[in-house]
């Protein structure tokens, strides 16, 4: 009798180790992964620094053909389209995500968020298509622009494209703070306007805001859509106006050449910088969320404690 | 001149249950009315009625009258945040808002639109030596309201119904996740306060309704089975299912 217990427990614990190794690898494997892309980003791009003088790739010339390799412009159109994304996203997001949790009957909630899901899943490339050929022959006539093919229209789409996200995020934020708090507030006399904007937002802001951080995410690294709606003139945006002119973004940039590019030439090695400026902009994004999330973490400890 | 009056009211949710049954009450001014029983008898939910908290619920079917100094407060017409500055509550756990001690008893006021900072001030200091409670935080009302104990966060939870300065005060279960000692100085406060204020209470245990009542109400099921005075009701009981309750026969 004994033995046969003996011979149960070994299998099973012979069971869980294997589970727990198959766990332990999958969890390193996705360390892993992005350790190697950085490295094979760094190895293809810094040689670009070394090719290409300082000057010159700061300057605000992007004609890789003649070998002119200023990056600015690209960065500059990548951050005004995705400050012009955000603008749009957050108010929407947020104010969609108040909505649903607070304000809308259950059942719209329920129709309505899924929905608002799926949006999030449309491919961009659908939305390139749509923005292509419905919003910007619109903004062209609305605004009369010569061409509707500006960094506004990219703006917009990926606007549209980064809502879902924050809406989705900011929703189950605020669905988790708990209902006495409202109870609490409004029994004091506080009215339902009051109860959402000095209660219950400010209590779920760290999920707000990293429902803010994950749409400026979102909207930075889309490519296929800002390829096909804004017109991809490497122009360093010099102020509001150039919003209604045609930018390139840093995502366009690369995905339009990398094809052509003779390997190992300068201009591939540049492409690679810039994917490297990519990294480190969604890098400083997400360490910045999540310092502020992690502080407001650690004083909620510091307080229960 | 009783302060509330409740007549034949009856409460229905929309899961089907009669949470309330012609329940006919009339609850004196400056006194504490005790509302017990065992759970799922309606007594949270009576007490909802009294603030409009209600609303919020999924109420299909209320009938019969309640009225506040003769105003009719289930009116469609009433306003409902007027109402609840005047008819404050405490809830069963503390519910501190997330912001310092000093905010949570100012945000009442300033909800209200009160921004003159020194009766702000004034109404803080007040409300927290009303609810006994002053000389242990007063050195640190900018402190965030959640490191207080239990026992002072309720306390502060009905020092911020007072600064509202209120006319009826709301108790559900006020003193359910505290220990003797605090349990104790919130009856005390409430003796106190029974001089300014309409106290209406939904104690944790009969123990704690026979030790603070001026009248008891016995809610069973929905149904009001008695109403007597304190002194009366715990030892000398009508019915037999209130006496088989106090003697803790069931429930």
């Amino acid at each position: 009798m004994s033995i046969f217990q003996n011979f149960i427990n070994s299998s099973h614990s012979k069971r869980e180790f294997l589970i727990t190794l198959f766990i332990k690898i999958a969890g390193y494997s996705a360390i892993v992964f992005v350790g190697m892309i950085f490295i094979f980003l760094l190895l293809e791009g810094l040689p670009a620094v070394q090719k290409v003088n300082l000057t010159s790739l700061v300057s605000s010339r992007w004609y890789p053909i003649e070998d002119y390799f200023g990056i600015l412009p690209l960065i500059g159109g990548s951050i005004i389209i995705t400050l012009g994304a955000t603008l749009i996203a957050v108010p929407f997001g947020i104010g969609s995500a108040v909505y649903l949790s607070e304000i809308a009957p259950h059942w719209v909630r329920e129709l309505l968020k899924p929905l608002v899901e799926i949006l999030g899943g449309l491919p961009s490339v659908v939305l390139g298509f749509l923005g292509m050929l419905v919003l910007s022959p619109f903004l062209r006539k609305l605004l009369d622009l010569p061409t509707g093919l500006t960094a506004f229209t990219g703006a917009i789409l990926l606007g549209g494209i980064a809502i879902p996200t924050v809406m989705s995020v900011a929703e189950d934020a605020l669905d988790a703070v708990p209902r006495s708090y409202r109870d609490a507030s409004l029994a004091m006399g506080a009215t339902e306007w009051q109860t959402i904007w000095r209660v219950t937002v400010p209590a779920a802001r760290s999920g707000v805001l990293t429902a803010i951080m994950l749409g400026i995410g979102r909207a930075i690294g889309e490519t296929m859509t800002v390829m096909m709606v804004t017109g991809n003139a490497p122009i360093l945006p010099r102020g509001i106006g150039n919003l209604f002119s045609p930018v390139r973004t840093m995502t366009a940039t690369i995905a339009a050449e990398m094809g052509e590019v003779a390997n190992g030439s300068v201009h591939y090695h540049v492409l690679f910088l810039i994917g490297i400026v990519l990294f480190l902009i969604s890098l400083a994004v997400n360490i910045t969320a999540s310092t502020v999330i992690f502080r407001q973490k650690k004083r909620q400890e510091r307080i229960l404690s | 001149m009783n302060k509330i009056s409740i007549q034949n009211y009856s409460l229905q949710y929309s899961d089907g249950t009669e949470s309330l049954r012609n329940i006919s009450l009339e609850i004196p001014a400056n006194q504490i009315t005790v509302v017990f029983g065992p759970a799922g008898g309606g007594k949270s939910s009576l007490l909802r009625v009294l603030n409009r908290l209600n609303d919020l619920a999924d109420v299909i079917h209320q009938e019969g009258n309640v009225y506040l100094d003769s105003v009719d407060i289930l009116s469609n017409k009433l306003d409902v945040i007027n109402l609840r500055r005047q008819v404050g509550m405490v809830f069963a756990r503390p519910v501190v808002l997330p912001f310092s001690i000093r905010q949570n008893l100012t945000y009442g006021l300033e909800v209200a639109g009160e921004k003159d900072t020194e009766r702000l001030n004034y109404a803080v200091e007040n409300s927290l030596h009303k609810a006994a409670l002053w000389e242990e935080v007063k050195d640190r009302l900018d402190d965030p309201a959640i490191a207080l104990s239990g026992g002072q966060q309720q306390r502060l939870c009905l020092a911020r119904v007072l600064a509202l300065e209120p006319e009826v005060i709301l108790l559900d279960e006020p003193t359910s996740g505290l220990d003797p000692i605090s349990t104790g100085k919130v009856e005390a406060s409430l003796q106190d306060l029974k001089r300014d204020y309409t106290i209406i209470l939904v104690p944790h245990s009969v123990q704690q309704a026979a030790r603070t009542a001026d009248l008891a109400v016995f809610l069973l099921q929905g149904e009001l089975v008695e109403t007597a005075r304190g002194e009366v009701m715990f030892t000398n009981p009508q019915d037999q299912r209130t006496e088989d309750y106090i003697q803790g026969r069931f429930g």
